[in-house]
């Protein structure tokens, strides 16, 4: 390896390392730094990499599936870089790559997963092409940011045409399987069962009748889900059912999940399903994304809502004995428009109520709760103030919490404190 | 109980950003106030149903606005004829546009309206995005907005209100949406109508006193927390 680059190596890591003491999450300015010095230096590290680039894109379930995969492939035996969630830019992965790397530019790992937004994956690959791409699906989301679905799903088509080795793509979503038509590597598909079509409505559908005629075949789906219980996904692989409990919970996830495994398939053609479908079992759910936080003997499960489809799914798995706490920001993270309330159906909601509403947009939730007659018994915007008189108040053992991205993040902090975030900001 | 109509035009193609919101809102309030709506959907070929009360349209992506642009043409007839006799109507974003005279897309193709506002729609680059405050007949209106089509009014064409904050109908004057006799247009999502109830019920009101008369009352409902809700709307930043 050329030694010529190790001195912006080096003080890329002693920014990053200084950074971080100060507090700071320490994860744009060595990228910017190490960058002007090397201009090179993502497509020169990234290049080394036997089993080459993963880009995991789409609207919903990108970090919990990144996840999943890079936790089995480790399982399986690969040596995985990967992003943490938060830094889903091109500059937080030069950050990643930097604390990765040796001082020499030699990275020792197999193979790299990354998450990736589809505005930032598509600056991406104009310097590195991924040997796979993985796209989930193409939903309404924040679209503040990216205007319309489709041109959403124009970005895609830019991500998966730039894949060198196979692209995995939702085999139920119009839009995938539309811009998947101009992909050079060939592409592979997975679905749900028919079954199952309801519980996962595509973006066309979220409002409009729902079209039950799959677009791909069975015959045509390298991994279906073939049915779940909460915990317990049915996948059918080479014609064959594999069940296994799994450590994460919720449909949406395991819908991902099979592209996960279709995704692993492809990349260690050896592996047999039962060793992968144990591995994929073993991950454990993201920090905020169906995490399971206990605090003062309460079971609290954090789950992060984005968009109608998300919230839709996660209502979907509603228990009606638990206690509700909806929390909405309208912070640049979390989108500032907070329209797409308005799109999810609430109704499982109706006989249970919501305990609590919080967050920058509390009134706008309740407003939405008003309308949908459901009642909320309590709003308070602050969320710290909002916990606070939630749990000295309760006496459910079991609390759901719905939240958008920042205010997951507040709550998290609140329960459990800064740990185990990662890098992530 | 006393029925009011409610017809919600191309609910599958024109349905970004929450604007289901506004039908909710009238059905819930329609039965809070005492009446029996019932929410009729226009699909592209339907016929035009018979003694309809109030409209409703949405925003939509420019692929769905040329999805329904033709048959737009086709309804047009039935949509003058309710807009002269003065039923309320309320067009957000994409369907306002073709309630004007023409839109003119981003590659430069024209998509015909149907002229009920003298108005037309320029695509533009910059996409104006935000929260919104406009001073309207009805008080302040609070929203979002998030649009690339540019709308200019001509001649004595009434707006729907004036800008307090955002960009509204364009970036060169300070018109929000457009109004003629009964017939509103916005670029406000939000959804528009729960944040808005004065707003809400003036569509209600004159609906309810078309069909049952004059001496037609709405009753009066608590908007605490409405009040609440457009407090933090409006102080947030852009």
């Amino acid at each position: 390896m050329n030694t010529k680059h190790t001195t912006p190596i080096i003080i890329g890591k002693m920014i990053r390392q200084t950074s971080r003491l100060r507090g700071g999450s320490g994860s744009a300015l060595p990228g910017l730094v190490v960058e002007r010095m090397y201009p090179r230096f993502l497509e020169d590290m990234l290049k080394q990499l036997p089993d080459g680039v993963v880009i995991v894109t789409g609207t919903n379930g990108k970090t919990t599936t990144t996840k999943v995969i890079t936790g089995a492939l480790e399982l399986l035996g690969k040596k995985v870089l990967t992003n943490p969630s938060g830094s889903n830019f091109t500059r937080g992965i030069v950050s990643t790559v930097i604390n990765n790397v040796s001082i020499v530019g030699k990275l020792e790992h197999d193979i790299a997963v990354l998450e990736l937004d589809e505005a930032y994956a598509v600056q991406f690959i104009k310097r590195v092409k991924p040997r796979y791409v993985l796209a989930l699906n193409v939903m309404r989301d924040q679209l503040d940011r990216f205007g319309e679905v489709d041109a959403t799903a124009r970005l895609i088509q830019q991500v998966i045409a730039s894949a060198t080795k196979s692209v995995v793509i939702n085999g139920d979503d119009p839009h995938l399987v539309a811009a998947a038509k101009t992909s050079n590597a060939p592409v592979f598909y997975y679905g749900v069962d028919v079954s199952l079509r309801a519980q996962f409505p595509t973006d066309d559908e979220l409002l409009a009748k729902l079209d039950k005629k799959p677009i791909k075949q069975s015959n045509e789906l390298l991994v279906k889900l073939k049915a779940y219980s909460h915990n317990t996904p049915t996948f059918l692989v080479d014609k064959k059912a594999y069940v296994e409990p799994f450590q994460i919970q919720g449909g949406y996830n395991y819908q991902n999940i099979a592209g996960a495994f279709a995704l692993i398939k492809l990349v260690i053609p050896s592996a047999d399903n039962d060793e992968i479908i144990e591995a994929l079992a073993k991950v454990k759910p993201a920090f905020g994304r169906g995490e399971i936080i206990h605090h003062n003997g309460k079971h609290i499960q954090i789950i992060l809502v984005k968009n109608p489809a998300g919230f839709r799914q996660a209502l979907y798995a509603h228990d009606e004995k638990e206690d509700v706490f909806i929390a909405i920001n309208d912070d640049y993270a979390d989108g500032r428009d907070v329209s797409w309330l308005w799109d999810v159906d609430f109704s499982a909601l109706k006989s249970h109520g919501v305990d609590m509403v919080s967050g920058t947009r509390a009134y706008d939730m309740a407003l939405r709760l008003r309308y949908e007659e459901v009642p909320a018994l309590h709003v308070i915007r602050n969320i710290t103030s909002a916990l606070d008189h939630y749990l000295a108040n309760s006496k459910q053992p079991r609390l759901k919490i719905y939240a958008t991205y920042t205010a997951m993040l507040a709550i998290r902090t609140y329960l459990i404190g800064n740990r185990d975030l990662g890098e992530s900001s | 109980m006393k029925k009011i109509r409610i017809l919600n035009l191309y609910p599958d193609e024109m349905n970004i950003y929450g604007d289901s919101g506004n039908v909710l809102t009238l059905t819930r309030r329609l039965q809070w106030h005492g009446y029996d709506p019932e929410v009729l959907f226009l699909h592209p070929g339907d016929t035009f149903p018979e003694s309809i009360d109030l409209l409703i349209g949405g925003g939509g992506q420019d692929s769905g606005q040329q999805k329904i642009a033709k048959d737009l043409q086709r309804i047009a007839p039935n949509l003058r004829k309710l807009a002269d006799n003065g039923t309320p109507m309320l067009m957000i974003c994409g369907l306002y546009q073709l309630f004007g005279h023409r839109f003119v897309t981003d590659m430069g193709d024209e998509i015909k309206g149907i002229g009920i506002f003298d108005a037309e729609t320029i695509a533009k680059d910059k996409r104006l995005i935000g929260n919104i405050v406009i001073e309207t007949d009805f008080g302040r209106v609070i929203g979002y907005e998030n649009h690339s089509g540019q709308t200019y009014l001509k001649n004595k064409q009434k707006p729907f209100g004036l800008i307090i904050k955002g960009e509204g109908n364009n970036t060169d004057d300070r018109s929000e949406g457009a109004r003629t006799n009964n017939v509103f247009g916005s670029y406000l999502h939000g959804s528009l109508l729960p944040k808005n109830p004065v707003f809400a019920d003036y569509l209600i009101k004159t609906a309810v006193e078309k069909k049952y008369g004059k001496k037609s009352t709405l009753k009066k409902l608590d908007e605490s927390l409405t009040h609440r809700a457009r407090e933090s709307a409006e102080a947030r930043p852009r």
